[in-house]
Parts: C-alpha cells; sequence; structure tokens
C-alpha cells in the first residue's frame, strides 16, 4: 500500500533500550533489504548503518526507536530508515557530522560514517528534546 | 551467546557468530584472553566468516583483543572478513590498523605457522 508521501505504510518499528536490540533491529532492516531486492552489498550498507544509529541512540539517549520501511523514489524502490529519541540532543549538529567527533568514548564515526554508507542523510535535533536521524538508500 | 574456542596445538581458533550483541563481544574478550594465558597460546585466529555487520564497536572490540593479545607476546590474525562486510567497514572509515588479516582459516594457520618460526628462528 503506498501512502500520500509515496512510502509504504507498512513499518518495522524496534524500539532500542539495550545492546541486544541493536543486533534486532539490524536484522530487520538487512531482512527489508533482501526483500526489495537490494544487492548482498547493499543490504551489509544498510545493515550496518542501523547499527550505528541504534548504537547512538543506546550511548546517548538510553533509548528511542528504529522505524524502517519501503520507499519509492520515481521508479526506484528505495529503504528508509528513522532513528529517534528523546534525549539529551546534539548541541552542535556540525561538529558531530565531522569524523572523529565523540563525546561518549573515542568512536567518533557514527554519524559521517552513516552518512556515506547511505545516499540521504538528514538529522534534526533541539537540545532537551531529541533527534531524529532519517536516512534513505536507492536502488541502482 | 558464547563463542567457541577450540585449542590446536599452540594456537587458539574462535569462531564468531553472527547475532553477537555487544555484551556477548566483551565477554568473549575476557574469556579469549583468559584462555590465552591460560593456555599460553603463541597465536590466535579469529574467524569471522559468519558475521554479517562489523560495525565500530565489534571493530574496535577485536582490534582492542588483538592488542591485548600482543601484549601477552602472542599474534592475532583475523580471517574471513566477508568482502561486503569490508566494504561497509572501509566506507564507515573502519580500517582495523596493525591487527593482522587473512583471507581463511588456513591462510591463518598459515601465518602464525610463518610467525612462530621466525621468532623462534
Amino acid at each position: 500500500m503506498i501512502g500520500a508521501m509515496g512510502t509504504s505504510l507498512d513499518e518495522i518499528r524496534v524500539s532500542i533500550l539495550s545492546d541486544q536490540d541493536i543486533v534486532a533491529a539490524r536484522q530487520q532492516g538487512r531482512a527489508l533489504a533482501v526483500r526489495l531486492e537490494f544487492s548482498p552489498g547493499d543490504s551489509t550498507l544498510i545493515a550496518t548503518a542501523i547499527s550505528e544509529l541504534a548504537r547512538n541512540i543506546v550511548s546517548y539517549a538510553r533509548h528511542g526507536e528504529i522505524r524502517i520501511r519501503s520507499a519509492q523514489n520515481g521508479e526506484r524502490p528505495g529503504i528508509i530508515i528513522v532513528a529517534l529519541d528523546d534525549g539529551p540532543g546534539i548541541r552542535d549538529i556540525r561538529q558531530a557530522m565531522r569524523d572523529g567527533f565523540s563525546t561518549s568514548g573515542g568512536m567518533g564515526l557514527g554519524l559521517p560514517g552513516v552518512r556515506r554508507l547511505m545516499d540521504d542523510f538528514d538529522i534534526v535535533s533541539e537540545q532537551g528534546k531529541g533527534t531524529t536521524v532519517t536516512v534513505k538508500k536507492w536502488k541502482l | 551467546m558464547e563463542v567457541p574456542i577450540l585449542k590446536q596445538g599452540s594456537f587458539l581458533i574462535a569462531t564468531v557468530q553472527a547475532a553477537l550483541s555487544d555484551a556477548d563481544l566483551l565477554q568473549f574478550r575476557s574469556a579469549l584472553i583468559q584462555y590465552v594465558v591460560r593456555s599460553r597460546s603463541q597465536g590466535v585466529i579469529l574467524d569471522v566468516t559468519d558475521l554479517d555487520v562489523l560495525d565500530s564497536f565489534a571493530s574496535r572490540t577485536i582490534r582492542e583483543i588483538s592488542l591485548m593479545i600482543r601484549l601477552r607476546g602472542a599474534e592475532t590474525v583475523i580471517v574471513g572478513i566477508q568482502p561486503e562486510v569490508a566494504f561497509a567497514m572501509v566506507q564507515l572509515g573502519l580500517t582495523m590498523e596493525g591487527v593482522a588479516t587473512a583471507l581463511d582459516l588456513d591462510e591463518g594457520l598459515q601465518y602464525l605457522n610463518h610467525r612462530s618460526k621466525t621468532a623462534t628462528s
């Protein structure tokens, strides 16, 4: 079923409360990518991006949610992943998007890395309210 | 979930499964290092063939394992990183610098055998 925004209404939601949920989220994402006939390579990129986004939630916000759904961009099918939390928010997004920046123990690759793995990347964050990261990958 | 660790001569072979959580990985890290100490192993093969994702945490933990074991005087070699996984790791910026890698178990064993021969000669 296709919604008004050209996205599927069937959405997979995985609530992220602990490191166990990171594994569940990326498995769900890979399953949908494979169902949408993404290549094994792209399915791995998608699963890895979900892993990093879910990890950010666990590290910085403690709990949040990963939403995964299929999408359509003209003729091109794709996948949309939304990572949302109501954590402390990111004070300086520009700094967070720079390689090597991390405030929770030296991983520092999260967001810029995720941007490289995916086609589209969008982040909205408000201090004290939370962060929403939306990433998309389109089939070739 | 436990990671099986096998002893093969003076080497250890650990086969990491696909669905390891962060907690599982950390538990594996301490179990493996204790095993290296107990068995006086000279080399460790970490087989990650089954891993479908190596994200920043897993890469960092595996790198730490390798560096810790080196401080014990033993060598670690990571084998079986899948091509798609390698591609994703490079895109993420994870290079595993300073960690030995080999194609598969056979090449990993060859690498360790060669290392222990040159070390004793």
